[in-house]
Formats: structure tokens, C-alpha cells, sequence
């Protein structure tokens, strides 16, 4: 099993009434609230943590990246994973990640990230993503396009890892009279690419379709459930057996030597929720064009208030009950998880220990906990569950890389 | 009068057709919300005018072209199906983002027209403001902000609009997003090309038109030789709806005008 850490670094330290009073927290919400000195103190803050993540036991440190939002401070993953290249010595930095269809120059992502596996030296999970609706809106890239930019880029990308330059692309939406930049990736044939997603049907069938697993971003049991029956479903298609190699999970988990402190910290997580997709404005969460024809009549209705916000979370009780946050000591934490392993058999789990206003003390803690006291139970627990993570079993990076594949491409 | 609806095919995809009355074919290309379907304003020029109003490829029940990406590719298919239509020179009518590609075609095929009409046309960046960004709001205000008269709104979309109609905005919405989201529904290259129009030209701005401003109006006139700009009050951006029956008395006695 695969073990990481996230947080979603927010910029928790702003004039929380003035988003209400605004009634959003993104895209138009003014930056003349963002304080510069907090950003620097939550910016050290959280390296300092990341940095225990790493000496407590975790395998990885997952990172992110939103714009133009207090719930994000990640304008840019790469940096953070940058830093944190030359900070750490062995954790995964797996960037779940960076969105393409919103870069205008894809070769340029490579470059970066290339630059980031060999600093520190194989470290990296590249892991891409579509973006959220304010993301296409924030850099003004084009909704309508967001999946033919978001394949495209991969495809470039994973070209300019894999085939020595060098050579012309001379796409829909990127053309390069020369591709062949002086940085190349250390993993050969190149760093695993992750994919993580909440619902989208088509994101997790492609997922399968190149045998990049797919990380259920804190859905309930009965959702990821529905996910594994797509993912399976379509990796049978595309000629293979998935199984728990491809399977990753997200779930908000903080732990406290207490109960009642634990639960107090952990309403810090709806925090988040109200603040980020509660007051999420529908119509920049989801543009015109972002998502398939299928959402489109929900859509519609969305836009005009006739429906409710699917982002607007459930109450603080309804998800412990739904397990969908995990707060509580040690012991309690690994009882719940354990349900999860079993129900939905992940090898690759990431555990949002700390968001909101919970205290650099306290992230620690909970850090500290989650390390010493609950990550040597699930290690356990994955050993009987036969979750056995990518790295573990050596399995690998895609479809195109897959034996089967290659003998196939041989034989042709 | 009752509007005939057909299928015309044009560059690989069908288009969607009204079309009304008899005589002198004119051509009327609608805003970026799609057209609400056959309104006293065509109904009015039907009276001596064969008036055929499409749905703009992508929009309404007409097939998305994949392909088409900028206003440009639109005027063309537009040219196409003229000839498809075996049209002479003849009016067009460019309502809003239509007005947009109604003045590419004056640029790019001026024996195709034989007179321009510009209500409140996009395609321009206006020397002062902004125009009214749709993808920053939801459908229904957008539509509202286009009208000085909150009445004829809710007279011709009721005040609340069915999951169809609210399913057919989202579609044109896309349309609209894939073919005019950068630069925001105007184009740099416009102010250069229009200035080489010589099709006799009127152009029509509600005074209270809070999407596109009116500055764009003048700019319009400045550019095109002869042009003559009519503001009308008491009306916005959705002038043909609040106003049909003036806007369709100065069409009509513009056209009736040898070109």
C-alpha cells in the first residue's frame, strides 16, 4: 500500500466575512483580501510539516493545485513539488495535479517536471487533471475545448518523455516546429501518471483506457464503488485485468489523542466546503462546454438556482456518519479505514489530514499520529487485503508499456 | 403568418430554416442565444419580404460543426448556404453576435448583399467599457440584462422557462463559447477589414443596450463609408423583441432603397 499525505494548503488567514458577504469565494471574490505576510508564515508552516510527513513514515506527499480561491495556495504545483525536491530525501512527490488543457505550452510542463524527477532523483508521480471550471476561467482557457486540450497535452507529453527529439507536433491546439528540449525525465520509460477525479465518467474510462490508475477524490463508499465498476469495466476493454494496482482514494482524516479534539478540529474541514464549494458560484464551477452532453439538462438547471449545487456539501454529522470525513484517536481512525480498504480496495491511499484553521500545532499531531500510530496499522491491514501498491508490484506505467501491449506492437 | 421549418445542408452538416412570406428574399442571423423562433419583427418584413431566418450552425436544432472555430469559418458556411439557396444579393439582418458575422460577410463577399443592417451588432472591442461577459453569469441573467423592458422578456420566454428551453440556451451557449470566448466577442482584425465595406449600410442600437455598448454602434459607423447609426429608446440589446414593430419600419423602408 501506498501511503500519502495532503492537505489542500489554504489560505485560511483572509476576512472570512467579506467572502460571505461577497456570497463567493473564487474567481471574482477581490485579492485585495490576500495577505501576503499569512501567505509567507502558512507557506513555511506547511513545509515544516511536509518535511515530518516525510520523517514520520510516509511513502508520499500529494500536492495540488488550484487559482484564484483562499482554499488553494497552490497556484502552481510544480513549485511546491520543487521544493520540496530538494527538501526531502524519500517520499513520492505525487502531483495529483497539473491541468493541462489550461498550459499553453505543454513542452514547457515536461521540462518542469522532468527537471523535478531527477532532483529528486525518481521521485516524481505525475499525476494531470482537467481543472476545475474557475481554472479554465482564472487563465482564460476555452471551457469548450477543455478535453481535446487536456488529451492533446498528454499525448505530447508522454511523446516528449518517451521518443528522443528531434521531431515537429503539429496538433489541433499545440503546434511546435521542434520538440526537443535538454531535460528528459530519470524514471524511464517515464514517471507514473496518476489521475485523480470525483465523478467524471469519461475521465475515469480514459483513466482505464491507458492503465493509469484513477484516485477517487473523497467519494462515499457507494460512489467509489460505482467508479471501480466503470474503471474495471473499461480496463476489460482495453484488454486487462484491473485490480486495487489501479485504485487510489482521498479521504479527509484527522487524528488527535482525543476524541472530542479531533472532531473539534475537524469541523475545520468544512471550512473548506462552505468556503470553497458551498460558495462556489455553479456557473464558473462548470462553464458551458466543460463537462459532456450527458450533465447538460442538470447543468442548465444548476445555472439558473433551479437546482440545488451538487458541490454543496452534506452537514458536519451526515459525513462522519457517511464516513466521508474520519476524525477521532488513532484507534478509532484505523476502524474506519479499515471499512474503506475492505469495501472498496485501494493500494494507493492518500489521508487530508489538516485543512482550515487547525493549528500548526495540531497539524503536527495529527502528522505525528498518523505516522507512528495509524500508518504501521493500515500497512498491516493492506498485507491481509492483498492491496499491493504500483511500486510494490512493480507494475507498469500504462497500457502503451505494458508487455501485452509491446508484444502486440512487436508483432505488428 | 405561419414560418415553414426545413433542413438545408451546407458544409458537411444541416442547418436549421425558417422561412416566411413571399417576394424579395431577406436573410435575418440571430443573436448568440439562439432564436426564439418566428417573432412579430420577421413577421413584419414577411409582409413583402421572403424571410429566411436559420439557426446559425450549432445553434438551435442545426448540427455542430466540430471543426468551426472562429466567427470567420461562420460567415463563410453562411456564403455557402446562400448559394445553396441560389439567393441573389439581398439583405441581412445581423441581430447581435449575428450582426457580428453579418459584417464578415459584407467584408468578404459584397456580391452576396445588397444592403447591411447591424442591430447591435458584437464583433468590435468598444473603445470605452466592456461588453457584457456571458460566461461569468448564468443564461437568464444574461438575457435579462439584454432587455430594457423586463415584461417582454417574461412576455416571450415566460418567467419560468422550460428544461428545454433552458437545455437549448445551454447548447447555443457552448456554440457560442467555441466560437467567440477569446477575445470576447470581438475580433482585432475587424476595425482594419470593415473599413472596406461597400454595401449600403444601417446600423441600429437600443440607447439602454448594457451587452454590447453603444460606442461599438459609432465605432461601426465611423468605419463603413455612408453608414447611418439609429438609436432607438426605451429599448437594449434584445431590440427586435422590444421593439419589432420601429425596427422593422426602418428595415423596410431602408431596403426599399435601390443599393
Amino acid at each position: 500500500m501506498h501511503l500519502m499525505y495532503f492537505t489542500e494548503q489554504p489560505m485560511s488567514s483572509y476576512p472570512e466575512e467579506e467572502g460571505r458577504k461577497f456570497g463567493y469565494t473564487a474567481l471574482l471574490f477581490s485579492n485585495r483580501h490576500f495577505d501576503p505576510v499569512e501567505g509567507a508564515r502558512l507557506y513555511e508552516q506547511r513545509i515544516i510539516e511536509y518535511q515530518l510527513v516525510e520523517e514520520v513514515g510516509f511513502d508520499g506527499i500529494m500536492l495540488n493545485e488550484h487559482h484564484n480561491a483562499p482554499f488553494c495556495m497552490q497556484a502552481k504545483c510544480n513549485v511546491m513539488a520543487s521544493v520540496l525536491a530538494g527538501l526531502t530525501k524519500r517520499v513520492k512527490l505525487v502531483l495529483l495535479g497539473n491541468p493541462l488543457p489550461i498550459a499553453e505550452n505543454p513542452i514547457r510542463l515536461a521540462e518542469e517536471l522532468a527537471m523535478i524527477d531527477m532532483i529528486s532523483k525518481g521521485r516524481l508521480v505525475s499525476g494531470f487533471v482537467r481543472g476545475g471550471g474557475v481554472e479554465s476561467l482564472a487563465t482564460n482557457t476555452n471551457p469548450a475545448y477543455n478535453r481535446e486540450r487536456f488529451e492533446e497535452a498528454h499525448d505530447l507529453i508522454i511523446k516528449t518523455w518517451t521518443v528522443p527529439g528531434p521531431w515537429r507536433w503539429e496538433g489541433r491546439h499545440y503546434q511546435f516546429r521542434v520538440v526537443n528540449p535538454w531535460v528528459l525525465p530519470l524514471q524511464k520509460p517515464h514517471p507514473r501518471i496518476w489521475i485523480p477525479g470525483v465523478s467524471s465518467r469519461e475521465t475515469i474510462v480514459w483513466a482505464a483506457q491507458h492503465r493509469y490508475p484513477y484516485i477517487a477524490l473523497n467519494t462515499s463508499i457507494e460512489d467509489s464503488k460505482k467508479i471501480w465498476q466503470y474503471y474495471d469495466e473499461a480496463a476489460q476493454k482495453a484488454g486487462y485485468q484491473s485490480g486495487p494496482e489501479q485504485r487510489g482514494y482521498l479521504i479527509r482524516c484527522h487524528v488527535q489523542d482525543t476524541e472530542e479534539k479531533a472532531l473539534r478540529n475537524a469541523r475545520e474541514f468544512m471550512w473548506m466546503q462552505g468556503e470553497f464549494t458551498g460558495l462556489m458560484h455553479p456557473v464558473w464551477a462548470a462553464p458551458s462546454g466543460y463537462l459532456g452532453p450527458w450533465a447538460r439538462r442538470a447543468l442548465a438547471e444548476v445555472h439558473v438556482g433551479r437546482r440545488p449545487n451538487p458541490a454543496a456539501g452534506l452537514p458536519f454529522e451526515k459525513q462522519i456518519q457517511r464516513m466521508l470525513i474520519i476524525a477521532g484517536t488513532p484507534d478509532q481512525v484505523v476502524a474506519k479505514l479499515r471499512i474503506i480498504l475492505e469495501e472498496t480496495r485501494p493500494s494507493i491511499l492518500a489521508l487530508w489530514g489538516n485543512d482550515g484553521k487547525i493549528s500548526h500545532e495540531d497539524s503536527k499531531n495529527c502528522i505525528r499520529l498518523l505516522g507512528t500510530e495509524v500508518l504501521p496499522r493500515l500497512r498491516e491491514i493492506a498485507k491481509e487485503l492483498n492491496l499491493a501498491s504500483p511500486f510494490e508490484l512493480n507494475s507498469p506505467v500504462s497500457l502503451a508499456e505494458s508487455p501485452l501491449a509491446q508484444q502486440s506492437a512487436a508483432a505488428s | 403568418m405561419t414560418a415553414v421549418e426545413s433542413f438545408v445542408e451546407v458544409a458537411g452538416g444541416k442547418v436549421q430554416m425558417m422561412q416566411g412570406g413571399s417576394g424579395r428574399p431577406l436573410l435575418i442571423l440571430h443573436h448568440d442565444v439562439g432564436n426564439p423562433g418566428w417573432l412579430p419583427f420577421y413577421d413584419t418584413l414577411a409582409t413583402d419580404c421572403l424571410v429566411y431566418v436559420p439557426s446559425h450552425p450549432g445553434f438551435g436544432k442545426s448540427e455542430r460543426p466540430e471543426w468551426m472555430r472562429t466567427i470567420r469559418d461562420m460567415a463563410i458556411v453562411y456564403e455557402w448556404l446562400l448559394n445553396v439557396l441560389n439567393v441573389g444579393p439581398c439583405p441581412i439582418i445581423g441581430l447581435g453576435l449575428g450582426g457580428w458575422i453579418a459584417a464578415e460577410m459584407a467584408m468578404m463577399c459584397r456580391h452576396t448583399l445588397s444592403h447591411l443592417v447591424l442591430v447591435n451588432a458584437a464583433g468590435l472591442q468598444p473603445r470605452e467599457g466592456e461588453i457584457l461577459d456571458q460566461f461569468l453569469i448564468n443564461t437568464i441573467d444574461y438575457l435579462r440584462s439584454g432587455f430594457e423592458n423586463q415584461d417582454k422578456y417574461v412576455e416571450l420566454y415566460t418567467a419560468e422557462p422550460s428544461l428545454d428551453q433552458l437545455e437549448q440556451w445551454e447548447i447555443n451557449r457552448e456554440m457560442t463559447s467555441r466560437i467567440a470566448y477569446k477575445p470576447y466577442m470581438y475580433d482585432p482584425t475587424l476595425p482594419h477589414l470593415i473599413r472596406g465595406i461597400s454595401t449600403p449600410t444601417l446600423i441600429v442600437w437600443g440607447a439602454q443596450n448594457r451587452i454590447v455598448p453603444r460606442i461599438c454602434g459609432e465605432q461601426y459607423r465611423e468605419a463603413i463609408r455612408g453608414a447611418r447609426l439609429e438609436i432607438v429608446a426605451g429599448a437594449g440589446h434584445f431590440l427586435e423583441v422590444e421593439k419589432p414593430a420601429e425596427l422593422a419600419t426602418m428595415v423596410k423602408d431602408f431596403v426599399s432603397r435601390d443599393s
